[in-house]
């Protein structure tokens, strides 16, 4: 049984939005997902009659929102498979997660001269928290690099892993789509004695996540990117890890004692939940986890491949060598997110071409400038695809670069 | 919906397809570096000034058509000028790009000629940045040439 994408278009209200009177076709999934009514209704049915602040005052509908709260930690905890809800974190973004795991792991556990790797193709974010922390203890990072058509090189992964304390690597490029071999990843790190630290920002909107399958030791993502509200992300480590973790910030909520010459921690997760947390965003991304988890996560891949294979088909058939496509060729290897070159047109002539059909892809370097270099260019054309995206919308992406040929 | 037309006219485009004054000068010409973080796009301007004039200037950079013709044009425009015109014509362009009240600093009988063209930008504004960029990098580039 195949999605029917046409009734589920009709659950995302910004799908029906026209500009200058004609449909959009939003091809920045990537970047960050549109919302289906059950997140958005959620939330606000949640602010006009459910609101209350969580954790700290008992009268009912305080415990009620609690309740509502922690069911959300429940939701997120069964979508990646954790083994328990006390191992899901919530944060400000992934980006936050990726902070936590480097100033709260990283500055505990590592010292002079240890020795920190990363891929070429990671996000700014799973990058300078690191470099920042190198600075700090005299940290060394190393690198995993690329085979020629943009895969990590497996080959020397164990030299460059000898000694190292912390493998650090996103599970699917936001650049180019390439999907990473997690599992065996983790396990490298693992005959390495280092951790493995999963950014999954790219990955668990889009194909099923099961941290214990990985034998992953930290996980971070974002709800934006997975039809859920901004504002709210999610760090994931199990029990063990986090309950020998100092906390990363400090204040009211992670807390069980404060005397005036130290504090205790509250129980996890509360104790890397510091201040008021995104309630309603919360609890709207456990709608949108309930919404995923409602179709399917494997539908939703098997939806992504096939528009992959029809967008590189489609885009090949009418502009053969006047495009090219970086990564992976083969659509099981790669997520529906593809950065493309175009006649030699600049990326954001590119774009602002796409714009006048209404057709929006992202131009720039995507947050991921050591990938860029390898590239070998200072900005791509990206477009990326979700649950809701259809053929139509890559037509309208092979249409309107027609226009791009015209004027340059 | 606005009219591509409009940002890209035929002038630009002619100025990215055949650019002015790209290249390199020697030193003691000074070089300066100007770089559009959100995009990426990068530019080099060289510059030969003497007694208060820009004898030659050359530019290198990869960008979008907007920062690559508004930098041909900018070197066309400010070569052979007193530093005073330059100046003067980097007021008037910037005033030129910007959507806000203009504060009166810079006459308003200087003449870009081509370089109006460029008009079109301002109904783009993340596009503003790319077609300052050059400009901003000439005025980093005299303060540099004149220290
Ligand atoms: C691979 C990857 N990592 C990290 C991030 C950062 O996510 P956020 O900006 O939501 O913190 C992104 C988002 O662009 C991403 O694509």
């Amino acid at each position: 049984m195949s999605l029917d994408i046409a009734a589920l278009r009709k659950e995302f209200p910004m799908l029906q939005r026209q500009v200058g009177g004609k449909p959009i076709h939003y091809l920045d999934s990537a970047n960050s997902s549109h919302k289906p009514n059950c997140v958005i209704d959620t939330m606000s049915q949640f602010m006009r009659e459910g609101y209350a602040p969580i954790g700290r005052s008992s009268y009912t509908l305080a415990s009620e929102a609690s309740t509502t709260y922690e069911a959300a930690r429940a939701k997120v905890a069964h979508f990646i498979n954790a083994r328990s809800p006390r191992e899901v974190v919530f944060t400000k973004n992934a980006t936050e997660s990726l902070n936590l795991a480097a100033q709260s792991w990283g500055r505990a556990n590592l010292g002079k001269g240890d020795v920190v790797v990363l891929t070429h193709m990671e996000h700014h974010a799973n990058i300078v928290p690191w470099q920042m922390l190198a600075a700090e203890k005299s940290l060394e990072i190393r690198w995993v690099p690329l085979t020629a058509d943009f895969q990590l090189d497996l080959t020397s992964l164990d030299s460059i892993l000898r000694g190292a304390k912390v493998f650090a690597f996103t599970s699917m490029s936001n650049v180019l789509g390439t999907i990473n071999p997690v599992r065996e990843l983790c396990d490298a790190a693992h005959r390495a004695g280092a951790i493995a630290v999963v950014d999954g920002c790219q990955s668990v909107p889009h194909m099923t996540t099961d941290v214990q399958a990985w034998g992953a030791d930290m996980l971070a993502f974002s709800s934006h990117k997975m039809c859920g509200p901004t504002g709210v992300g999610v760090f994931w480590a199990p029990e063990a890890m986090l309950d020998s973790m100092p906390p990363f910030l400090g204040g009211g909520g992670m807390i069980s004692d404060v005397r005036l010459d130290s504090f205790t921690c509250a129980e996890l997760p509360a104790k890397f939940e510091a201040g008021t947390p995104p309630i309603v965003e919360v609890i709207g991304l456990g709608a949108a986890v309930d919404f995923l988890s409602g179709i399917g996560m494997s539908e939703v891949r098997r939806h992504e491949i096939e528009l992959t294979n029809y967008a590189y088909r489609a885009l090949k058939d009418r502009y053969g060598d006047d495009i090219t496509i970086h990564g992976a060729t083969n659509p099981e290897l790669r997520g529906a997110t593809f950065s493309f070159a175009f006649r030699g047109v600049h990326p954001h002539d590119v774009s602002q071409v796409l714009d006048q059909h209404n057709v929006y892809v992202r131009a720039g370097h995507h947050c991921a400038k050591p990938l860029m270099r390898l590239i070998g260019a200072n900005a791509t054309a990206r477009a990326s695809m979700y649950l809701y995206s259809d053929e139509n919308d890559v037509d309208a992406l092979v249409d309107a670069l027609d226009d791009v040929s015209s004027i340059f | 919906m606005s009219n591509l037309e409009d940002l890209y006219r035929e002038v630009i485009l002619d100025h990215y397809r055949t650019p002015r004054n790209k290249g390199e000068l020697p030193p003691p010409a000074t070089c300066t570096e100007g770089s559009n973080p959100l995009c990426g796009d990068e530019i080099k301007i060289f510059l030969d000034v003497s007694d208060g004039v820009v004898n030659d200037v050359r530019f290198t950079g990869h960008g979008c058509s907007i920062s690559q013709a508004s930098a041909s044009m900018m070197t066309a425009a400010v070569k052979g000028k007193s530093l005073d015109d330059v100046r003067a014509i980097a007021r008037r362009f910037k005033q030129l790009m910007t959507i806000e009240e203009h504060d009166g600093s810079a006459p308003a009988d200087v003449k870009l000629g081509d370089i109006e063209a460029l008009q079109g930008v301002v109904k783009y504004p993340v596009r503003i940045k790319c077609a300052v960029l050059g400009w901003n990098t000439l005025l980093e580039g005299l303060a540099t040439a004149q220290a």
